[in-house]
């Protein structure tokens, strides 16, 4: 292993994700090209619809609401050296933990609901994940299988529980009933509101606030505590990692459960904050893309609340681009955001050579 | 005596490979410096210098594996361009890597055709070669078992197969980088004949290291090189070890303070009938039973795997014992004791695998600094840690230390190997800890550090810690032991004191010759 020397942080972390956007960019307007579109006028309305007005942000600010949580998700137990693929099933199960607390609470103060179904929505996750992160632990099994399987599992399961336990008898669709409104997270338009600031109604609500406070809690704890230092350690060199006292397998243990608890979180924006009920296939791949924006963030909070961002961009912009052009279908706006994904998560070395070539820190250390 | 800075005027035979101007900078090192130097062909050629003299990156750069930023490279008196290994071996040029590039579940011959097998059925491919395979081995007197797998093979005879390997490729010129780190005193020897049967042939050698005694013993020419620079380039006759070692350090070093007689403190450290098998389930150590008491150095002599790494793992926690136990000051610990628990008791330890135990490459230096501490109380603030406190004292060690850069926030992969050990024996010798396990603590580290941590030891067991050193290093322990035990898979054979060892002694216990020390 060569070690690399760092480049600047703005390089690594602004200029080098926007070559690669903007090489995706250039790809997608040739496939445009290819199927008769106007690629200038497509891309502009996908970007006008992202972000070319107060309500186009607030869609945009949702789904990246969700992103920040599970690009979180798969972070923390990739600094501990572990692939979490399983955020969807994570944030399926989370969702059962709202909608519980959510029905069994309905019409007592938000202030009590609130934290009760955060709570219910973490110990949801991280108990989805505990099982997978257990086998991992202690049996070694790989954590991308066992973890891709519990997706299956959550869906089967929560099939199972909306069609024959919780769906409202004579509703024909697997879904709970509507929650209490005391029991409704207030929307963002609401709150600005308070604070005299107009804003369009959007499913944006005050989910936003979490993801990010979480972010910040992120930072703190895997670069600034003794417990995200024996993460890290981990992840970086296991055979250090047991010179120095630490146990491996109650690293792995805690750094996955608590992963899954993040993504477990998606459920309180979905569930508490926009549906307002429980019903099957909520989480709607979020828990997937999460993987992608924790990559092209390089599991830095910083960088996967920018990565959300763009990726609620890409999601909103997407279903404007659909709505606007006919000619272009969900399949082709699929086919967009999936090049970004492309050149942004499995290709973001691709322009590293030349750049770092550029600043002159292609050097690893003399032998 | 040691001849000038330039070679001599040039000799009419053509050169086997030359060197001009050859510059290589990583970052803001300049690794080799305007490096010029001419090598005869049918000659060994010694490259000396210390860690980080820049000798492994000058013959990368020879066998393609590093561009160098300037510079030409003649082979046979043409200008060649060197891009890819591919182009050097195709220019008769052979490399034995320190850690060999073999499959362990492969034959001997499989591995000698490892890439070119010559068509797509293997067999026949096979059949061609064991024929001029077993002519090669004639030639050069390689005796080797063509169908034994390299995994069962003892380290002298993997050694063999890389030779092979470069030769049934066609190399004139050998390039061997440090190639006994890994072998007994006797397999080196074996090693050198090799050596001159292949000079006798024709062939040309280059060998790289650091030990003058295989300088001394072997090569007809030597480079010295010192902080990427050629210091000297003499012949092996006109020059003497003591000589080549001024030159390779650039001042003389003061002979290390001597020995204490022992003080004879009571046992800190002990084992009794330990024993410790691997993942594999093979024993590594055996029944083995040792005590070190304060204020002694015990070193452990012995051909590196034969069970000293398990018996430090053992001792500091990390391998499970599978048999015996391990006493701390009389008192037996429990075999589940972890490394954690046996710090806080008073046991440091520095790793002999600084880059994979010792510390973490991607982390600051002052991360790397509290590796196995980080739950010390004054490291932290609740959950929280004091990177200021942390970095302080960690700034103040490294000018302790005299680590270079004295940049607490460098990655530790980026500090010169030397340095990355001062900053290990920093961390682990600063708490004055009642016993201290040491592995290799100078494989990889300049003369001029390697000097400073024989210093630190030495003063650290005159202040009563007892320290058990495990080095594949004759002269260290020699230098430094005051008590030698020689291990032998995973027992020990023998013990000597430190007025009755001789490296010869040493090297004969060392190759499971037991009678002829007691």
């Amino acid at each position: 292993m060569t070690p690399r020397r760092p480049l600047p942080a703005p390089v690594e972390y602004a200029l080098i994700p926007l070559v690669n956007l903007l090489a995706s960019l250039v790809v997608a307007a040739g496939v445009l090209a290819l199927i008769g579109a106007d690629p200038l006028d497509a891309l502009g309305s996908m970007a006008e619809g992202a972000v070319g007005s107060a309500e186009a942000w607030g869609y945009t600010l949702y789904y990246a609401t969700n992103f920040i949580l599970t690009g979180l998700a798969v972070a923390l137990p990739f600094h501990a050296g572990l692939f979490n693929i399983g955020g969807e099933g994570q944030a399926t199960m989370g969702g059962l933990g709202v909608a519980l607390v959510c029905l069994g609470f309905g019409g007592y103060s938000l202030w009590l609901v609130l934290p009760l179904a955060i709570a219910a929505a973490m110990l949801c996750g991280a108990a989805w994940a505990a099982v997978p992160a257990w086998l991992q632990a202690r049996r070694g099994s790989h954590l991308v299988i066992t973890t891709i399987m519990f997706n299956f599992l959550a869906a089967a399961l929560m099939t199972y529980l909306l069609v024959d336990v919780l769906r409202v008898p004579g509703n024909g669709s697997p879904e709970t009933r509507v929650f209490d409104p005391s029991a409704f997270l207030p929307p963002m338009d609401a709150l600005l509101g308070l604070l005299g600031v107009p804003f369009p109604s959007t499913p944006l609500n005050i989910s936003l606030l979490l993801a990010l406070m979480i972010a910040l809690l992120f930072w703190v704890l895997v670069w600034h505590t003794r417990w995200g230092y024996e993460i890290r350690a981990v992840g970086h060199s296991p055979d250090a990692a047991r010179y120095a006292g630490i146990s491996i397998s109650r690293v792995i243990l805690a750094s996955v459960m608590l992963g899954g608890a993040l993504a477990g979180l998606v459920a309180v924006n979905e569930v508490m904050g926009v549906h307002h009920r429980l019903f099957l296939g909520f989480s709607n791949g979020y828990g997937f893309v999460g993987i992608a924006v924790a990559l092209m963030g390089r599991n830095h909070p910083l960088g996967i609340v920018l990565a959300a961002v763009l990726f609620g961009a890409l999601y909103q912009g997407g279903t404007e681009l659909a709505f606007d052009h006919p000619e272009i279908t969900r399949e082709i706006v699929v086919v967009v955001e999936g090049l970004v994904i492309l050149f942004c998560g499995a290709f973001e070395n691709a322009f590293r050579g030349p750049i770092e070539a550029l600043f002159g820190r292609t050097g690893a250390k003399p032998a | 005596m040691v001849g000038g800075t330039t070679s001599e005027p040039s000799i009419p035979t053509p050169m086997a490979v030359s060197l001009r101007g050859i510059t290589k900078r990583f970052g803001p090192v300049l690794a080799n410096d305007d490096v010029s130097f001419d090598v005869a062909r049918g000659t060994i050629h010694g490259i000396i210098g210390e860690n980080g003299a820049g000798k492994s990156t000058v013959m990368s750069i020879l066998y393609g594996l590093t561009a160098s930023d300037g510079g030409e490279i003649l082979i046979d008196g043409r200008t060649v361009t060197i891009a890819r290994s591919a182009d050097a071996i195709g220019l008769g040029i052979g490399m034995v890597h320190q850690h060999f590039m073999l499959v362990d579940s492969f034959s001997v011959l499989e591995n000698l055709v490892l890439g070119v097998e010559g068509g797509w059925r293997l067999s026949r491919g096979l059949d061609t070669a064991r024929a001029r395979v077993t002519a090669l081995t004639r030639t050069y007197g390689l005796e080797l078992d063509l169908d034994a797998l390299v995994g069962d093979l003892p380290v002298g005879l993997r050694q063999r197969v890389e030779i092979l390997k470069a030769l049934y490729r066609g190399a004139h010129t050998l390039v061997l980088d440090e190639p006994t780190g890994v072998l007994t005193p006797d397999e080196a020897d074996q090693l050198f004949e090799i050596l001159r049967t292949l000079r006798a042939e024709g062939k040309t050698v280059l060998l790289i290291t650091h030990k003058l005694r295989e300088i001394m013993a072997v090569t007809d020419r030597v480079t010295v090189m010192r902080a990427g620079r050629v210091v000297a380039e003499v012949a092996t006759a006109d020059t003497s070890r003591e000589a080549l070692a001024v030159l390779m350090v650039g001042r003389a070093l003061a002979p290390l303070p001597g020995k204490r007689e022992i003080a004879g403190g009571p046992a800190v450290l002990a084992t009794e009938g330990l024993s410790v098998t691997d993942a594999a389930g093979i024993r590594r150590v055996d029944d083995l039973t040792l005590s070190i008491r304060a204020g002694e150095i015990v070193g452990i002599a012995g051909v590196s795997g034969n069970g000293q790494s398990e018996l430090l793992a053992a001792l500091a926690g990390t391998l499970p014992i599978a048999g015996g136990r391990v006493m701390w000051r009389g008192q037996p610990w429990p075999s589940g004791l972890g490394p954690r628990d046996r710090r806080r008791q008073g046991l440091a330890h520095i790793p002999e695998d600084r880059l994979r135990m010792g510390l973490i490459g991607a982390f600051h230096a002052y991360e790397s600094a509290i590796l196995g501490y980080q739950d010390d109380p004054d490291y932290s603030a609740g959950p929280l840690l004091r990177t200021g406190r942390i970095c302080d004292e960690t700034r103040r060690r490294m000018s302790d230390y005299d680590v270079r850069p004295a940049d607490v926030d460098l990655r530790s992969a980026l500090f010169s190997g030397g340095n990355q050990q001062k900053l290990i024996s920093a961390r682990e010798m600063e708490r004055a800890p009642a016993a201290l396990l040491v592995g290799q603590p100078t494989r990889g580290v300049d003369i001029g550090a390697i000097d400073f941590i024989h210093r630190r030891l030495i003063a650290l067991r005159d202040r009563g810690t007892a320290i058990l050193l495990v080095s594949v290093e004759l002269e260290e322990i020699l230098a430094l032991a005051d008590r030698i035990l020689v291990m032998v898979d995973g027992r020990v054979v023998g013990e000597v004191s430190r007025a009755d060892a001789t490296e010869q002694a040493l090297g004969l216990l060392m190759a499971g010759v037991r009678d002829v020390a007691a």
